[in-house]
């Protein structure tokens, strides 16, 4: 039965090419391969898995079936952030990941591979302009990992054992850095003002012993931090790194974080050429200044440019490999394996494409539209902004009368996901470049409809 | 005039693309751009004024970010030339990436997830909204749960690595909530496995005790029973490990480990050749870790993006990574982790497109299908292993005479002492016929390592064919050494002089320190004078 089985991605099950090649090994069965597998665990019986699609129309339906399930946001009308993003993905760079070469590529060596180390050489290099830094590695996972391993650094290059983290921070964010870092470092939140850090608090608690301060800008709410500098200063006086988790798409027009004291810079690029992929396409990005000390505790790879026997010709390897978990194992400084390289060709091709008058339209863009949301919807009776600082691309509101959840279920059912609710009565909101005037304008509209103002009248009215 | 029909030359003849591409600053050309960004519309310029000049000067950037400035077709036609300076395994035989499993991803499965269905999905829309897509991640969890053997599965890990850390953050999390966390601070692993085993368990903080294989080549039960003890906090093995030997024994670990109170951790990386054929769970392994993206075929992404499968026994299921998925009739759910979750361990649902494909390929196989690849796996492995063998200078150490699973880590040894040529030379070589090779991990306990991975996809003409190459090399390296030595002939870039990569004042990781180190171009800072000028 098993041997009539020939599948078209098993070459080898063809029944005259097993045959033969058994006879090669002088084998008479497959079973025969697996005699170290004790015979007590063995299955002995088929996996228990549904009928199979074999045809590949047949999978497809299938598979798509189950899919067509879902409404997108192209169905609906989108004002959800918290760390996935809907911006536009130039075509271009849908072209440039699916290419088979690029898709299908693995741990080649630069000589067959060549193409692979250039363009990520490339991305590192395209990310370097945008964050004024000389270091960034080869991407890892997404912006939790990057920014849980820089803070890492922090720790080993202080020889301190606690964090500050002064701004707010995505709770599944602070979920993770907080479980990486549990052996060697202890996280300490100073509650923010207005939505930016608390400067004299923050100060207050800057010992000898503070590893990082771990900034976020924009932070969870989208607050731009204004005073990175004076923080960088006070974290700098008292010999505290400063750790910076970011999102690079607005440094068209910001200025970055490295030109005002950050000492590591993290974030993830899935703003930069990215789809929402239902929050799976994210990659993490780690920038150091181009100190040792601080490349050497880098844990990711880093391509590099050399040269080679031909004058002129770009060559490209791995930068201070022996650094890295393949060759240290326990002595590692974490461990390497496959993260998501994909994204960072596509984060390159894209920041390719717009260069710096795209990035700088593309920031001014995302501000413009922050506040115009900003406006519009503080305008609404019932709605209030949820702090005065610069915002880029998200912000909360504080709503009277009726709870966060209750806005949401009102508005999913006019097909618009007005935001995510980070409180009973706190609603994040999040715009980007697919988020047109008249879209904020309908939700606005929306909102006004509830009549919010008559709500909480009338909750005050009850608890008078 | 006759075109020849006789068959073509074994090993073929091969040149990889050549464009000498320039760096992607180089092709600037002031004033070109590659893709417009939409208006602002006149109605939000008019509420809101000059948005960036009423930055507070501490956020607005004084000197725009020196981005190339390139046209939207030469992007395209530079990238493309990059790729085609990749050889991506859809173009070469890409068995000599061992251990890493390198399969054919269906690309029936590329298009699946390209639907906007899948793209345009945010992982917070109201999740009636989104039931297509929490549907397939419950369906693959069911399917990998009977794969393992195992209770619960996640797949928010979005790497392999990503996995054994998790299974590791697991284990801490399980043995803190019964008080013993102090009491067990240390991990044995197995030289022969995955170094993310060894590295994650020091960055979870513990001491780890690395065991070397027995005379045989087999892991060492004595050797790891005398290092187990109550400070015994889990081993965390591989099998088979990447020499391709299973550890029969492998159950006598797992119970030695529990004995002790200590938990059991199974790097399934190499799972390729035993699907179907036994599980995690039937050893007695508390969790273990699958790759979506080598065992499940889903692509490799030029080293991302990965996914990881987090399989777990009952005991260990609440402590898995979340948000969970429940299914409720015919409805699925979203469940915050709970108490002794371990939390978050990425952003949103995992790597979703990479359940997609893997439950694709699952479905496109079956049960049939999967033990079937992993007995194909399995044949092919032995047949390489047989060809390579009749290489003079080959040989694959440890465990002679005994058949290997999925893979088999060979040496060059005897061919390094006759010839002086090393397996990095082969190596470098074997590009030159179109295929890529790579010698091995670190530490070199096998001496001139490389590991060959057959997996089920490739023929058999095509291995022979691989093979073919690799005794054409080796026979360069006794008759014409230098052609091997000054490799490579015919690939992008001419040999590579790495000495600059691990020189501080030499190395250039980025385009701009390049200038500045090379050209003496900008500051530290990189930043640039209000003309455009580097300052």
């Amino acid at each position: 039965m098993t041997d009539a089985f020939v599948h078209p991605y098993i070459p080898n099950t063809a029944p005259d090419t097993k045959a033969e090649m058994l006879a090669a090994v002088g084998a008479n069965s497959t079973e025969d391969f697996y005699a170290d597998v004790p015979d007590d665990l063995r299955l002995h019986r088929a996996l228990d898995l549904p009928t199979p699609l074999p045809a590949e129309q047949d999978l497809a339906r299938h598979v798509r079936g189950i899919l067509n399930r879902n409404r997108t946001t192209d169905d609906v009308l989108s004002f959800l952030g918290a760390g996935t993003y809907n911006h536009y993905v130039p075509a271009v760079v849908d072209e440039v990941i699916r290419r088979s070469e690029f898709l299908t590529a693995y741990a080649g060596e630069p000589y067959e591979d060549h193409g692979r180390f250039h363009a990520l050489f490339e991305y590192q290099s395209l990310m370097g302009e945008l964050l004024a830094m000389d270091v960034v590695n080869v991407p890892t996972y997404d912006g939790f990992q990057a920014l849980a391993t820089g803070l890492a650094m922090a720790g080993r290059i202080t020889g301190r054992h606690r964090v500050l983290c002064v701004s707010d921070v995505l709770p599944e964010k602070e979920s993770k850095v907080r479980d990486y870092l549990r052996a060697t470092l202890e996280l300490e939140s100073v509650p923010t003002v207005s939505g930016l850090a608390d400067l004299a608090a923050v100060t207050a608690r800057l010992r000898g012993d503070v590893a990082a301060l771990w900034i976020e800008t924009p932070s969870a709410t989208g607050a731009l931090e204004s005073r990175l500098a004076d923080l960088a200063a006070a974290a700098h006086a008292a010999g505290t790194l400063v750790v910076v988790g970011t999102d690079p798409v607005g440094y068209g027009v910001l200025t970055p974080p490295a030109l005002h004291g950050a000492d590591i810079v993290t974030g993830d690029i899935q703003s930069l050429g990215l789809h929402q992929w239902f929050g799976g396409a994210h990659a993490g990005f780690i920038a150091v200044h181009d100190d040792p000390m601080f490349v050497m505790e880098l844990p990711s790879r880093l391509f590099g440019l050399a040269t080679t026997d031909a004058p002129g010709e770009y060559g490209f390897g791995d930068v201070a490999y022996e650094r890295t978990s393949f060759a240290q194992r326990e002595e590692g400084k974490e461990w390497v394996g496959t993260a998501s390289a994909l994204w960072g060709i596509a984060a390159g091709v894209y920041l390719a494409l717009m260069g710096p008058h795209g990035m700088a339209e593309l920031g001014e863009l995302l501000l413009a539209r922050t506040r115009y949301a900003q406006q519009t919807l503080a305008a609404v009776p019932g709605l209030s902004l949820g702090d005065d600082a610069v915002h880029l691309r998200e912000f909360t509101v504080q709503i009277a009368g009726r709870t966060a959840s209750e806005i949401i279920a009102a508005l999913r059912a006019e097909g618009i996901e007005p935001g995510v609710a980070v409180g009973e009565h706190t609603l994040l909101v999040c715009v980007t470049d697919m988020t047109s005037q008249a879209d904020i304008d309908r939700l606005a509209a929306s909102l006004t409809r509830l009549d919010l103002a008559a709500a909480a009248a009338v909750v005050k009215e009850q608890y008078a | 005039m006759s075109l020849p029909v006789t068959p073509k030359p074994s090993p073929r003849r091969f040149h990889q693309a050549r464009w000498d591409e320039p760096i992607v600053f180089e092709l600037h050309s002031a004033g070109e751009r590659g893709i417009a960004v939409t208006p602002i519309e006149s109605g939000v310029r008019d509420a809101v004024g000059d948005v960036v000049a009423a930055l507070p000067d501490s956020l607005r950037r004084t000197t725009p970010p020196r981005l190339p400035e390139i046209g939207q077709m030469r992007v395209l036609k530079h990238y493309l030339r990059l790729s085609q300076e990749t050889l991506g395994s859809d173009l070469n035989v890409d068995i000599g990436q061992g251990t890493c499993t390198i399969k054919y991803s269906p690309k029936i499965n590329d298009q699946l997830i390209e639907v906007p269905q899948l793209r345009e999905l945010h992982p917070l829309q109201n999740p009636a909204d989104v039931q297509g897509a929490l549907e397939i991640t419950w369906r693959l969890e069911r399917l990998m749960a009977e794969i393992s053997g195992m209770h619960a599965v996640s797949f928010q890990a979005p790497g392999g690595s990503a996995g054994i850390w998790t299974n590791i953050a697991m284990i801490r999390a399980y043995h803190a909530s019964r008080g013993e966390a102090d009491q067990r601070d240390e991990v044995i692993t197995t030289i022969f496995s995955h170094p993310s085993n060894a590295a994650a368990a020091k960055v979870a903080g513990y001491k780890v005790i690395t065991v070397y294989p027995d005379a045989d080549g087999y892991p060492d039960l004595a050797a790891m029973k005398a290092a187990l003890s109550e400070r015994t906090a889990a081993i965390m093995v591989t099998n088979p490990e990447d020499t391709g030997i299973y550890n029969p024994a492998v159950e006598e670990w797992v119970d030695a480990a529990h004995a002790v109170g200590a938990l059991a951790s199974y790097d399934q990386a190499n799972a390729a050749g035993i699907l179907g054929i036994t599980r995690a769970r039937d050893a007695g392994f508390d969790v273990c870790q699958f790759n979506l993206h080598k065992t499940f075929s889903a692509p490799h992404g030029s080293g991302g993006p990965a996914a990881a499968a987090n399989a777990a026994s009952e005991a260990l299921a609440p402590f898995l990574p979340g948000p969970r998925i429940v299914r409720d009739g015919d409805a699925f759910t979203v469940h915050e982790p709970g108490e002794q979750s371990i939390g978050h361990v990425a952003p949103g649902f995992g790597v979703v497109l990479h359940v997609v494909r893997a439950y694709a390929w699952i479905m496109a196989l079956g049960a049939e299908g999967l033990r079937t690849a992993s007995e194909i796996a399995v044949l092919n492995n032995n047949y390489l292993m047989s060809r390579v063998l009749q290489i003079p200078g080959a040989s694959a150490p440890y465990a002679t005479g005994r058949r290997r699973i999925e893979q088999v880590r060979y040496s060059w040894q005897e061919l390094f002492e006759q010839t002086g040529i090393t397996s990095e030379e082969i190596g470098i070589r074997m590009a030159d016929f179109g295929f890529h090779y790579w010698t091995s991990h670190h530490p070199y306990v096998v001496p001139q390592p490389f590991t060959l991975e057959p997996t089920e996809c490739y023929s058999k003409a095509e291995i022979d064919e691989y093979v073919a190459a690799l005794a054409e090399v080796a026979r360069e390296a006794r008759e014409t050494p230098e052609v091997v030595r000054t490799a490579p002939h015919n690939q992008t870039v001419h040999h590579t002089h790495h000495d600059d990569l691990d020189d501080p004042e030499r190395w250039a990781i980025t385009w701009r320190a390049y200038r500045r180190k090379y050209f003496g171009e900008g500051s530290a800072s990189g930043a640039m004078a209000a003309d455009g000028s580097a300052a």
